[in-house]
């Protein structure tokens, strides 16, 4: 069974179960591999893309329901608050271990992308879905205040 | 420029070997052996002709300028990487830039933790202190070396050169040469048998924010993590382990299993029963297939309350000494005051994000492991065991590792080994194998922060002083039957009893005993160890005691910490910077704490809110740290802040239970951990300092627990006993 998608920005045909997650289908079938596995019932976040610009969790999103969407993986992060979310990360050096970072930037864009100038507690309510074991939260917090001063100039 | 401050050691013998590669290129590397008269250098080639000046084991400097330090630590998120790297670089001058680090190959001659002897791997809160010599001395020598190079081409007197970010310069005659120009002739030098190294105020990077090596990495999805490993032909396997922990295989059908699509054999193991396919998607569709019946005869199958019960008991009978002065019995029987109280603490399991996962890839005379490893050379022993190999035979490729928090430092290996059995089962063929757990497998896995009981007495004389101090500790032992248990000494685990039997307060009689128990729950050391309770153990208590003395706890604890000036001052610095004196709103409540851990010293004061329904927000934390020389002063702040909310998470929420054997939590719904919206606003204070740099990684886990529980009882006049406390 194949399923097409724009994967990002890209028309993209995977020959794989209608059933395997997205999540599995990016990183195995598509070879694309910032989207991390955390937990596999959309509990942690560590596998949030983009779709048709919102945030999903890929973990418990199948294949099917993607054909004919546009998907956006860390890798085809583009536009002014995605490349201020992630200048924001490395300025103010966020990561640690790293692994839920791809998902916590996919996070951060999407409230972005539709709230300019969040406040904590919007940030609270879009991030508190993905899990950091590090406990990066403070410096998140601080990146996605920096991102949205950034857009604005 | 450099000048003299430490005396730095010499290797008793020199070697280099120049090898007569096409590009004229050398390759040299040091080892040493830390400690004294056994100290040695030794050399062996170990990068291609044309790679580069490699003057030591750390470090490879290619002519394009660019500088790669080998990193014998795992980084796991602590900013190893970034330590280990400025430290050398520092000594080389080199160009922070242009640095890069490289994970070393699992071989103990060369990459050992001077903290553990010959074991190569990373733990205990040692990669810089271990590291902080050698890789200073490692950066110095090579500087010599460029220099003379330099020197020599240049005619002109060594003493008359100086390097900055990686250039050398001879200010008089206006010549300069970047490293890259000079590392042909460096490379033909003999090693120097000694190194002056810099004095600390003419560090450039060291206590600087040099930025992480691995941010931008971490920030645009490039970073590889083992789950990112994809070999041609590798398939994914998934194990199914037994629901009790002692329970084997009795018997399976995997019949239904191999019928799934992509699945490529069933195999049986040690451990429980692989599906081993073309992906992730039919490995796991495979192994909820498998019928298996168990063996559970000899399995755990007690539940966690039953076992607490045990451990109250057992906490009022005779147990092993581990510290014993004065005769606390005797003093807090004649006390003017008592003071009681007891702690419960939970199993916990580590939960790094990135779930366990292993590529193992084994032919009949070698095995390559790829992983975030942690703990080379064990695993190399224990993986060359479960394949009939040597160690020399097994290679590490170390990645990074989405965290760890202790879990991969292991004795037995466990996800090491089982992938490796996999790769046996499956025809040793060559055959590149990922394990994969999920996370119902990382929660059900056992290796769990073990379960403790405390008992605490105390007696106080008319005026409030503490004249006598009984500390009963009832737990397992994370040592026993592993190869560190030599660790045990007497009976005692010293990582059961750390950071109780060592408690820095004057107190004139202290009894300290351990009761060691056994359980089927295998388990393991978890971030900040036998800190993660004793620490909360001792400081709610001492709280305990400051109230019934009638005392501010944080004056109480200052008079007892005269003899350990170092502790007294991240205890002052912490209450100074929170504002311990001044008033909060009804409601909230202030608490104190302070931990020594891996010879860092850590005080915290936690400000927290406590609802009307009795939950409870904390608001904000206050962190002074001493940990020796500041490397990175970011990278402890940020270690404190990780820290902060890693222990927050555990006690307010994290707890693993057993139902008459089995785990009662599957995933982050049932073992709930913080998230954003319950982090407070951390403050870092770090204490100025020129002692050996200590640990950070682990440290700041401790005083966080006790500072809250403490803040709770200050807003509410509630004291916790149980952990986790979500509510009061």
């Amino acid at each position: 069974m194949s399923t097409s998608f724009s994967l990002n920005g890209k028309p993209t045909t995977l020959d794989a179960d209608p059933n395997m997650p997205l999540l599995w289908a990016v990183r195995e079938v598509a070879g694309l591999t910032g989207t991390k596995f955390g937990c596999g019932m959309a509990l942690c976040g560590a596998c949030t893309v983009h779709m048709d610009g919102k945030a999903i969790r890929s973990c418990v999103t199948p294949l099917s329901a993607v054909a004919g969407r546009k998907i956006t993986t860390i890798e085809g992060l583009a536009g002014k608050p995605a490349k201020a979310v992630q200048a924001a990360w490395v300025n103010l050096q966020v990561p640690q271990c790293g692994y839920c970072q791809s998902g916590q930037i996919m996070s951060a864009t999407a409230l972005l992308e539709s709230n300019s100038a969040p406040t904590d507690a919007d940030i609270d309510s879009a991030m508190s879905g993905n899990i950091c074991r590090c406990a990066t939260y403070s410096r998140i917090r601080a990146a996605i205040h920096a991102a949205a001063d950034a857009i604005k100039v | 420029m450099t000048t003299k401050s430490q005396a730095i050691s010499r290797s008793t013998r020199r070697e280099f070997l120049k090898s007569a590669g096409t590009v004229g290129a050398v390759a040299l590397t040091i080892g040493f052996e830390w400690g004294g008269a056994t100290r040695r250098a030794f050399a062996a080639p170990v990068t291609p002709a044309g790679a580069g000046f490699a003057p030591n084991a750390f470090l490879r400097i290619g002519s394009d300028n660019s500088v790669t330090v080998i990193a014998k630590h795992l980084e796991m998120g602590q900013g190893a990487y970034t330590g280990i790297a400025t430290v050398l670089a520092e000594e080389l001058d080199a160009d922070w830039a242009r640095v890069r680090v490289e994970s070393a190959p699992a071989d103990a001659a060369r990459y050992a933790n001077l903290a553990f002897g010959k074991i190569q791997g990373t733990g205990g809160s040692s990669a810089m202190a271990n590291s902080w010599m050698q890789l200073r001395e490692a950066g110095g020598k090579a500087r010599v070396m460029l220099l003379t190079a330099a020197a020599k081409q240049w005619k002109v007197p060594l003493g008359e050169l100086t390097v900055e970010q990686g250039t050398v310069y001879h200010a008089a005659s206006k010549r300069q040469a970047k490293f890259g120009a000079l590392v042909a002739a460096a490379a033909t030098l003999p090693v120097p048998e000694a190194v002056i190294l810099k004095d600390p105020k003419d560090f450039k990077l060291i206590g600087h924010r040099a930025p992480r090596v691995d941010a931008s990495a971490k920030s645009d999805g490039t970073a590889q993590f083992t789950l990112d490993v994809m070999l041609p032909g590798m398939l994914v396997a998934l194990l199914k382990r037994p629901p009790l922990f002692g329970a084997t295989v009795k018997s399976y059908d995997g019949a239904a299993a191999g019928a799934v699509p992509g699945v490529v054999k069933v195999v049986e193991v040690p451990r429980g029963v692989a599906v081993v396919a073309k992906s992730f998607w039919a490995a796991k569709q495979g192994r909820d297939a498998l019928q298996i019946e168990w063996d559970d005869s000899k399995a755990e199958k007690r539940s966690s309350a039953a076992i607490m019960d045990e451990y109250r008991r057992l906490a009022d009978q005779p147990a092993l000494p581990a510290r014993k002065e004065g005769d606390a019995a005797k003093a807090i029987q004649s006390a003017a005051q008592k003071v009681s109280a007891s702690y419960e603490f939970p199993y916990l399991a580590h939960a790094p994000m990135e779930p366990l996962d292993a590529v193992v890839k084994l032919s009949a005379n070698s095995c390559e492991i790829w992983a975030g490893d942690q703990f080379q050379t064990i695993d190399q022993a224990n993986a060359a065991r479960t394949a009939g190999l040597d160690p020399q035979q097994v290679s590490i490729h170390t990645l990074y590792a989405g965290g760890s928090f202790g879990r991969r430092a292991n004795p037995g290996s466990d996800y090491i080994v089982e992938a490796v059995s996999i790769a046996k089962a499956f025809g040793a063929d060559g055959t590149p194998i990922k394990l994969q757990w999920t996370r119902e497998d990382d929660i059900h896995g056992g290796l769990y922060r073990p379960m403790y009981f405390h008992k605490l007495e105390a007696g106080l004389s008319a005026e409030g002083q503490i004249t006598g101090w009984r500390h009963v500790i009832v737990g397992q032992s994370i040592v026993a039957d592993t190869p560190f248990s030599g660790l045990i000494k007497d009976g005692i685990d010293g990582t059961s009893v750390e950071g109780a039997a060592n408690i820095a307060y004057a107190i004139p009689n202290i009894a300290v005993d351990l009761a060691t128990t056994k359980t089927g729950v295998p388990v393991l050391w978890w971030r900040v160890v036998g800190s993660s309770h004793t620490a909360f153990a001792v400081e709610a208590f001492m709280d305990e005691a400051a109230h019934a003395a009638g005392q501010d706890p944080f004056t109480f604890r200052r008079k007892l910490l005269d003899q350990h000036p170092r502790m007294k001052a991240v205890l002052e610095l912490a209450a100074d910077k929170a504002g311990w004196s001044t008033p909060l709103p009804p409601g909230k409540g202030r608490g104190i704490a302070v931990a020594e851990a891996f010879k860092s010293f850590v005080a915290q004061v936690a400000e927290v809110s406590v609802g009307k329904d009795g939950q409870i927000k904390v608001d904000r934390v206050v962190c002074a740290v001493d940990c020796g020389t500041p490397i990175n002063p970011d990278i402890i702040a940020a270690q404190m802040e990780g820290g902060i909310g890693f222990g927050l998470g555990a006690v307010l929420y994290g707890a693993i239970t057993l139902k008459d054997g089995r785990i009662e939590q599957d995933n982050f719904n049932g073992y709930r951990v913080l998230r954003m919206n319950e982090m407070p606003k951390v403050e870092v204070h770090i204490v100025p300092s020129t002692e050996p740099p200590t640990g950070v990684g682990e440290p700041g886990v401790a005083p966080l627990g006790p500072a809250v529980a403490n803040a709770i009882f200050a807003a509410t006049g509630k004291r916790i006993h149980v952990l986790p406390f979500t509510r009061v």
